[in-house]
């Protein structure tokens, strides 16, 4: 009852997204955008949980979402559509508009599985030890993916847009902004829902001291495992649609640049804040699309920013608070609860 | 059966022997002393009780199931709630966040339950917002609820803390140096703190303590610890007049 005008801005947004791109007065670039938007308000936010959250620092975010990305899309391209790799289509391309989010979803789940891989590690080692090893983890995922032939190693893999096609024969609606946004959504909801419940703050106690809190009765071991899971099955989620959304994925996609554009955006935003990960999202898309006319001289210009950013505001655009906390008067617009967790 | 036993406890930090072959047992109601000079070996003491360290021999047990080997929060189910030296709250988060969080090793509902939202989800938390604002109104803190627990005093500080372990309705509570960094006033306060709690939750209550003023006047039953030793125990004032504590405090008078 409570965030029902939140929800309206959230529908109404999305409708509009979709009416624009389907009508057509959305170019196709500024879709292409308007998506990736979506996607990196997944990753950012996902990243946040672990990073922000929980104050540990991964920065192998990009592997995870290499998982995503490669399983989701063999799936759909096997099932789907006839190729070179798999040989004849299993179903009818009309079934992806069916099963896509479930194919989706398992992609995240493997991803999420992945993510254990990090998980283990730090119930022993923590901080410097840890970084490292999430980024390991990346180069593992990377140099995995670059050797295995069948599925195009280094030269990628390709095949999904066909997926989308298949889909569009069906009805021809912007599939993929239609997932992307939902996903984004249901994204935001999920670790909202995490963070504010007494489960889900264990992780915040661990941050702020973990000796305390396995003391206090948190199960840490369990916490990081979901925290790490529920993260890294987010990127693997943000991966599939992203593989889907341009068509064409290779390892070369997923390496520390990938993961390092996600760091930057949960400490643009602020960490331990789901809104202002979600406006740095916004905020550090547009900005790469606007400075393109630069050319290269946009990894001299963005940088500075973030330069510029982190000495006068150390914290990020929200440091640990929410957009709420930071305008009071928002809660009031949007219809929130005035005391206790509800804010953005 | 004695409520908590502990038996030939005794733990190794590589070739420092810190404990040797430590002994206590509490019936239950008791409120006992643990004192020594620095570097005793007091907290590493309660250090392996709640399970932050495994002991390299010897068993504790509350109400005859063995502690030794389990993980932290599996102790603290069992009804052992602590406090720090330094005292560790979670600073960032508010002063009834740091209580809820601290109901974590009862939680009956999982993941999925936080994520949909289930029915059984929303009566747990409904359970732990009441019962959190109980302890704070019955701990006077509730006026502190929605302040950050790094932004409150010293003193209130403590007292928060001492709230989140009463959240874990223990049987025994474990005070690591509770009036360290306290004026004179505060010690007052809190020695009428742990009597009062005593009473109200029926506790049993073990307490590492330096301030001698806080000791003396509170505990029924003193231990002195030194070098990992046990040299001494028994009531306060059989206590102050020994002379190998009086040895291990202040030295041994030359010949």
């Amino acid at each position: 009852m409570k965030r029902y005008s939140l929800t309206f801005l959230a529908l109404g947004f999305f409708i509009l997204a979709v009416g624009l791109s389907w009508a057509g007065v959305l170019s196709p670039y500024l879709q292409l955008i308007l998506m990736f938007v979506g996607v990196n308000i997944m990753m950012s936010s996902s990243l946040n949980l672990v990073n922000g959250y929980m104050g540990e620092f991964s920065c192998g975010h990009a592997g995870f979402m290499a998982v995503g990305a490669y399983t989701t899309s063999l799936l759909t391209v096997w099932f789907f559509t006839t190729g070179s790799v798999f040989g004849p289509n299993l179903l009818a391309p009309a079934w992806a508009i069916v099963l896509f989010p479930f194919l989706l979803l398992f992609g995240g789940l493997i991803a999420a599985l992945a993510g254990l891989l990090v998980a283990f590690p730090s119930f022993r080692t923590r901080g410097d030890y840890l970084a490292i090893i999430t980024l390991a983890v990346n180069y593992i995922v990377k140099s995995a993916i670059e050797n295995v032939q069948p599925i195009g190693g280094a030269r990628g893999f390709m095949g999904m847009g066909r997926v989308i096609s298949g889909m569009k024969e069906v009805a021809d609606l912007p599939w993929m902004m239609i997932w992307t946004w939902i996903f984004a959504f249901l994204t935001m909801l999920l670790i909202k829902r995490f963070v504010s419940s007494t489960y889900g703050k264990g992780i915040i106690a661990i941050r702020d001291d973990e000796i305390a809190a396995e003391i206090m009765g948190v199960n840490t071991r369990r916490a990081k495992m979901v925290a790490f899971m529920l993260s890294s099955g987010l990127a693997g989620l943000a991966g599939g649609l992203f593989a889907h959304i341009l068509g064409y994925i290779n390892p070369g996609s997923f390496g520390i640049m990938k993961s390092t554009e996600a760091l930057v955006m949960v400490y643009l935003g602020g960490m331990g804040s789901l809104s202002g990960s979600v406006l740095s999202a916004v905020v550090f898309t547009l900005l790469l699309e606007v400075l393109r006319p630069l050319q290269l001289y946009k990894w001299v210009v963005v940088p500075l920013i973030l330069i510029l950013l982190m000495l006068f505001r150390t914290e990020g655009l929200l440091g640990h608070r929410e957009l709420t906390d930071s305008f009071p008067h928002l809660k009031r617009i949007l219809g929130l609860k005035e005391k206790g967790h509800a804010s953005l | 059966m004695p409520l908590f036993e502990v038996r030939g406890l005794t733990h190794y930090f590589g070739g420092l022997r810190a404990v040797s072959d430590f002994n206590l047992a509490f019936e239950g109601g008791e409120l006992v002393g643990l004192i020594g000079p620095n570097g005793a070996g007091k907290t590493t003491i309660f250090n392996l009780i709640c399970g932050v360290y495994r002991a390299t021999r010897g068993g504790v047990k509350i109400e005859g199931q063995n502690l030794v080997g389990l993980f932290p929060h599996q102790v603290t189910a069992l009804g052992i709630a602590r406090t720090f030296q330094n005292i560790r709250l979670w600073p960032e988060m508010t002063v009834l966040d740091n209580i809820r969080v601290a109901h974590n090793y009862r939680l009956s509902y999982g993941f999925l339950d936080t994520i949909f939202q289930t029915s059984r989800y929303r009566k747990e938390e409904d359970e732990i917002d009441r019962k959190s604002e109980e302890v704070l109104d019955i701990m006077g803190l509730r006026d502190y609820a929605e302040e950050l627990a790094k932004n409150l005093p010293y003193g209130l500080q403590r007292k928060v803390e001492i709230a989140r372990a009463l959240v874990i309705r223990p049987k025994l509570l474990l005070l690591d140096e509770p009036s360290a960094g306290m004026n004179l006033s505060e010690k007052e306060a809190l020695i009428g703190l742990i009597r009062w709690i005593r009473r109200e939750f029926n506790l049993t209550i073990w307490l590492i303590e330096h301030e001698m003023r806080v000791v003396m006047n509170l505990c029924e039953k003193i231990q002195v610890l030194d070098f990992g030793e046990t040299i001494a125990q028994g009531r306060p004032e059989e206590i102050q007049s020994n002379p190998r504590v009086i040895e291990a405090y202040l030295g041994k008078e030359i010949d």
